[in-house]
């Protein structure tokens, strides 16, 4: 007996699929297709096989703007990786530790920033910063380093790393949380054995809960990336879409933005835009296969 | 006794860490909040101190009022939100449950396409989706900011619910079969009520970016009609950049739903964390 056709399965699957590859699969196809094109001052789009590619990557009037871009992307990430997801270990071991009074209250707070819109934190902190209202100066003055003050925003050497701490101060909620969750499914039984055996809590932190969360730190690693290497938001609304002072600040995704829809003289083309998109998802694409190929593979994750 | 003594200092430690990068987490916000209630010439004479019976004014919250559009943004903001929420859990929920509980030729491709979108940003299609928004005639409305929110949401929905849908225990779906309950019923009542403590959790996931998304209201619906708050917020700082009192009582309002938000599910969004609802 041949058995009904599954109708239901159909009904269930659907809409998902159908929103899903209409507006995000289907997108980003269309857009890996739409680099191969360039467009003509009618606004006609012609086949171009890799000529945005060869623009983008050697024009020098493109090409600098790119990998600037792109280097400045790189220091966006470091930082990230330097300070916002240590710090976001240490916050979380700290939280994780028996009989610390107040951790629920300290987590709460803690992750409030991450809720925030980052158009709200830029602004807030661009005050803060700013030698006008001079909050940030007054602050320094009660610690004695009133004249180490500097506009830090506003300095092309500076402006970058600002930022990036910036953002590190909204984002680390998140390494935290995932830490956290990651130490304290840790059983009981093996840290008590360690501390029988008189292991001092220094030692069970490095030699036994860190590599027992290898796995949690890998994916905070590859979050931070495809997160990074994506951002626009903050450098948009603190720095507008030139990424000030003199591109100092520009990362890929305000690149993109520019690619796409122009800024001061220069005309914005869709199919350039679709061009620095694809290099975008390269990057990220790239940094997710080293992911699942060295690390994920290597790591396996532990169930308890 | 000296045990005891290193632990004392250990704690010491602890809290002092721990309350001091709470204080720097809260510093900013607070600092806005306090000044958004100050006068022009308090904010910028003693910005650091609580205002007081001199200082107090709600002259920036009168000014934001005022603006005939404030209120709107918040509307599309809602609007937006509320609706892609109710269509990625409902959709997700779905999906999550044909994969995880049917076994069909395509189960583990179709999977695999949805994981895709978890790593890979919808943003970088920007240049296609916008395209496809001009010829479905959808440029500046809210829907064209609905639907690229629900694509946008569904892959992590499907993955964290199908993950809580396994384990349902089997009994209990094979106990309304035999009673002949059809698969639409078995979804809608028994399993649907069953898994509501992920369905919150998913919720502030995919409510948050949603809500403080600056990008696609940038490009898709940046009409003064259809601005949500976040893109309202980012243009009302250009315009009003002078006037301190209104752009520091616009920000207090612009924080407060997140805020609201945040307070009815921070327990369930740490203990979804922390139970392992993302890994």
């Amino acid at each position: 007996m041949k058995k009904p056709f599954p109708w239901h399965i159909l009904v269930f699957l659907t809409p998902a699929f159908l929103i899903y590859a209409v507006f995000s699969a289907f997108p980003l196809l269309d857009t890996l297709r739409l680099g191969f094109y360039t467009t003509s001052e009618t606004g006609s789009q012609h086949f171009a096989w890799l000529a945005n590619y060869r623009m983008l990557l050697f024009d020098p009037n493109w090409s600098e703007g790119f990998w600037n871009a792109m280097g400045n992307n790189v220091k966006f990430f470091l930082v990230h990786m330097l300070i916002q997801n240590p710090l976001g270990l240490l916050l979380a071991a700290l939280l994780s530790m028996r009989g610390v009074r107040g951790a629920k209250a300290y987590q709460t707070l803690l992750f409030l920033p991450t809720l925030l819109s980052v158009v709200i934190i830029g602004f807030i902190w661009q005050l803060i910063l700013s030698p006008l209202w001079g909050v940030a100066e007054t602050l320094l003055g009660y610690v004695g380093l009133a004249e180490h003050f500097q506009p830090w925003l506003g300095q092309e050497e500076t402006a970058l790393y600002t930022l990036s701490l910036m953002s590190v101060w909204q984002f680390v909620g998140i390494p935290m949380m995932l830490i956290y969750a990651a130490l304290i499914a840790i059983p009981d039984e093996i840290i008590e054995a360690a501390v029988v055996e008189g292991a001092s809590a220094w030692r069970i932190f490095w030699t036994i809960r860190v590599p027992l969360i290898l796995p949690t730190l890998g994916l905070v690693t590859i979050l931070t990336f495809v997160g990074n290497f994506n951002a626009f938001d903050l450098i948009y609304s603190v720095k507008g879409a030139l990424a000030g002072p003199s591109y100092s600040t520009d990362i890929l995704g305000t690149y993109f933005y520019r690619a796409f829809f122009g800024y001061q003289s220069q005309l914005g083309s869709a199919t350039l835009g679709a061009a620095v998109a694809t290099l975008m998802f390269l990057v990220i694409l790239a940094g997710v296969g080293v992911y699942f190929f060295f690390v994920q593979r290597k790591l396996q994750r532990f169930s308890f | 006794m000296q045990h005891k003594v290193t632990r004392f200092a250990g704690s010491t430690f602890t809290h002092v860490i721990l309350a001091g990068y709470s204080i720097l987490a809260l510093f900013p916000i607070v600092l806005i909040a306090i000044n958004a209630f100050k006068d022009r010439a308090s904010i910028f004479d003693s910005p650091l101190s609580l205002p007081n019976a001199e200082s107090w004014s709600l002259i920036g919250f009168e000014k934001a009022m005022k603006n005939a559009h404030f209120f709107s943004f918040f509307g599309n903001s809602m609007i937006v939100t509320v609706t892609s929420l109710f269509f990625i859990l409902l959709f997700g929920a779905m999906a999550a449950w044909a994969l995880s509980e049917y076994r069909f030729r395509g189960n583990r491709w179709l999977m695999a396409f949805f994981a895709f979108g978890i790593m890979v940003p919808i943003r970088l299609g920007t240049v296609s989706i916008l395209k496809i928004m001009v010829s479905l005639e959808l440029v500046n409305t809210l829907t064209a900011l609905i639907l690229v929110y629900i694509a946008q949401g569904l892959p992590l929905a499907i993955m964290i619910l199908s993950e809580f849908m396994q384990q349902i225990p089997k009994e209990l779906k094979e106990a309304a079969r035999c009673d002949g309950v059809g698969e639409f019923k078995i979804f809608f009542q028994v399993i649907l009520p069953l898994i509501r403590p992920a369905v919150a959790t998913v919720a502030v996931f995919t409510m948050v970016p949603i809500w403080n998304d600056l990008w696609f209201p940038l490009i898709l619906a940046p009409g003064e009609e259809t601005q949500t708050i976040t893109l309202g917020v980012q243009q009302f700082i250009g315009q009003y950049a002078t006037d301190w009192n209104a752009v520091l009582a616009s920000l207090s309002l612009a924080v407060l739903p997140v805020l609201v938000l945040y307070m009815f599910f921070s327990r369930q969004l740490i203990r979804g964390i922390t139970a392992g609802a993302v890994k």
